[in-house]
């Protein structure tokens, strides 16, 4: 649709940002806005564990045992399918190589799979070499359970949605299958640098 | 799961604004024309884009508050700090031409044949996704048991009152309760106050109903009725919530 112009629109150039950082669509946001499927679970510590399954034996860790795990402060860019962008939020987190390096396996893709029923599917190779984590700690303080505490993973360079808020566990499987909103209309990778928002993007 | 209702790419397309109708001093109707639009389901949202003459765009996303019976119209509140919004509801003329894409979501969204009881729980513009399937009911001449529970600050504040007053006196199991939380007309008869759990237990069918919910508002708002739901009983399975947050615009 080139040549279209919006009669009377200036905009504000909110989304403009440092350059190179705000993929195409979005606009940067200081706050930190909240996106749900349904109500936030309370899982309690004591009751809480994570779950790799898929792979050769399932290996699991309580909350103590998690947090004994080593983990690493990151500060990342994060970007919201409805929009918005956030630069340099601070979280602390595991790494998902870490947790991986656990399990004995061979799968090209997992589902994360989350308190509430939520799911989501990725790549392999999107959650290794340091660029998944499960993170614990936002700005310093625990993970709010709005945000998906105790524990949610963190994608940064994908779509936030695919930062499974709840997460319990990963479902290591050999085929890319559809988690929740990605079976409700949204793309299976989500890569916000190609603007992968919907099916078909 | 519901099942999805979007196949294939969504392009942007070129729609006409048919006309505009000021709801309440901050919120808009906007009535649009997309020719290749094809249809909706009530509860789903779209994108919108504004082009500036530099080339400059800017995109967000906005409820469809017309039934899928009736057309594409969105309903637009005005924030303050805004970018987009102010635009839409203070500039966005009939004639005028904007650029959309969708329809988008497969989960926040109902039908008739979904049955119910179905109870809406709204804050604010909150309300616009879930007037949609009150009038799909409608149109669909449904008597499907509905509630909706809505909460706004004023009574000049309430978003399609008149419509809902009259879809409600026809008597076929829609049933509206409004809670002005912070002024009140003399004689108001409705709930004074924000939605709280003994709020909820009033309004809402015991849990064993079984009702699906679906709760549309702010952060907090939609927090306290999901969990408030909850705490009645109510399977979290069975509620879908849908936020905006204090930004965007």
């Amino acid at each position: 649709m080139t040549g279209f112009v919006s009669r009377g629109f200036k905009g504000r150039r909110r989304s403009g940002g440092p350059e190179g950082r705000v993929p195409p669509g979005q606009y940067v946001t200081d706050d930190f806005p909240v996106l749900s499927a349904g109500p936030t679970p309370h899982t309690p510590l004591e009751e809480w564990s994570f779950t790799i399954r898929g792979g050769a034996e399932p290996v699991s860790w309580s909350w103590e045992e998690f947090r004994a795990l080593p983990s690493e402060t990151v500060t990342v860019d994060i970007h919201c399918v409805t929009k918005w962008s956030k630069l340099d939020s601070v979280w602390e987190g595991v790494r998902v190589d870490t947790l991986l390096e656990a399990v004995e396996h061979d799968a090209a893709y997992l589902t994360a799979f989350c308190d509430g029923g939520y799911t989501t599917n990725l790549p392999i190779e999107d959650v290794t070499d340091g660029k998944a984590w499960v993170a614990f700690g936002f700005d310093g303080e625990p993970l709010e359970p709005e945000h998906g505490g105790p524990a949610r993973l963190l994608v940064p360079h994908l779509y936030f949605w695919k930062s499974a808020k709840w997460v319990r566990g990963l479902e290591l499987r050999d085929e890319d299958e559809p988690g929740f909103w990605e079976s409700n209309g949204y793309h299976i990778r989500g890569d916000p640098w190609l603007e992968q928002r919907y099916w078909g993007d | 799961m519901a099942g999805a209702a979007v196949l294939g790419r969504l392009t942007w397309q070129i729609a006409e604004v048919a006309g505009t109708v000021e709801e309440t001093p901050r919120v808009k109707t906007i009535a649009l024309e997309a020719e290749s639009w094809t249809g909706h389901r009530a509860g789903q949202h779209l994108d919108v884009r504004l082009t500036a003459e530099d080339g400059y765009q800017a995109e967000r996303s906005y409820s469809i508050a017309s039934a899928p019976e009736n057309g594409l119209e969105i309903t637009v509140e005005r924030l303050d700090d805004g970018e987009v919004s102010p635009y839409l509801v203070d500039e966005l003329r009939e004639g005028d031409r904007l650029e959309l894409r969708g329809p988008i979501g497969g989960y926040f969204v109902w039908g008739v044949e979904d049955g119910g009881p179905v109870l809406l729980v709204a804050g604010g513009s909150g309300v616009v996704p879930l007037m949609a399937m009150i009038r799909h009911r409608a149109a669909a001449w449904s008597r499907v048991p509905m509630r909706l529970l809505y909460s706004s600050h004023s009574l000049e504040q309430v978003i399609y009152r008149d419509e809902l007053e009259r879809l409600a006196a026809r008597g076929d199991g829609l049933e509206v309760f409004h809670t002005l939380t912070r002024e009140q007309p003399a004689g108001w008869t409705g709930y004074s106050r924000r939605i709280d759990n003994e709020l909820l237990g009033e309004v809402a069918w015991p849990a064993s109903e079984s009702a699906t919910v679906f709760v549309c508002g702010s952060t907090h708002f939609v927090d306290a009725a999901a969990d408030g739901l909850v705490a009645l009983g109510y399977d979290p399975g069975s509620i879908r919530t849908e936020r905006f947050g204090a930004t965007g615009g």
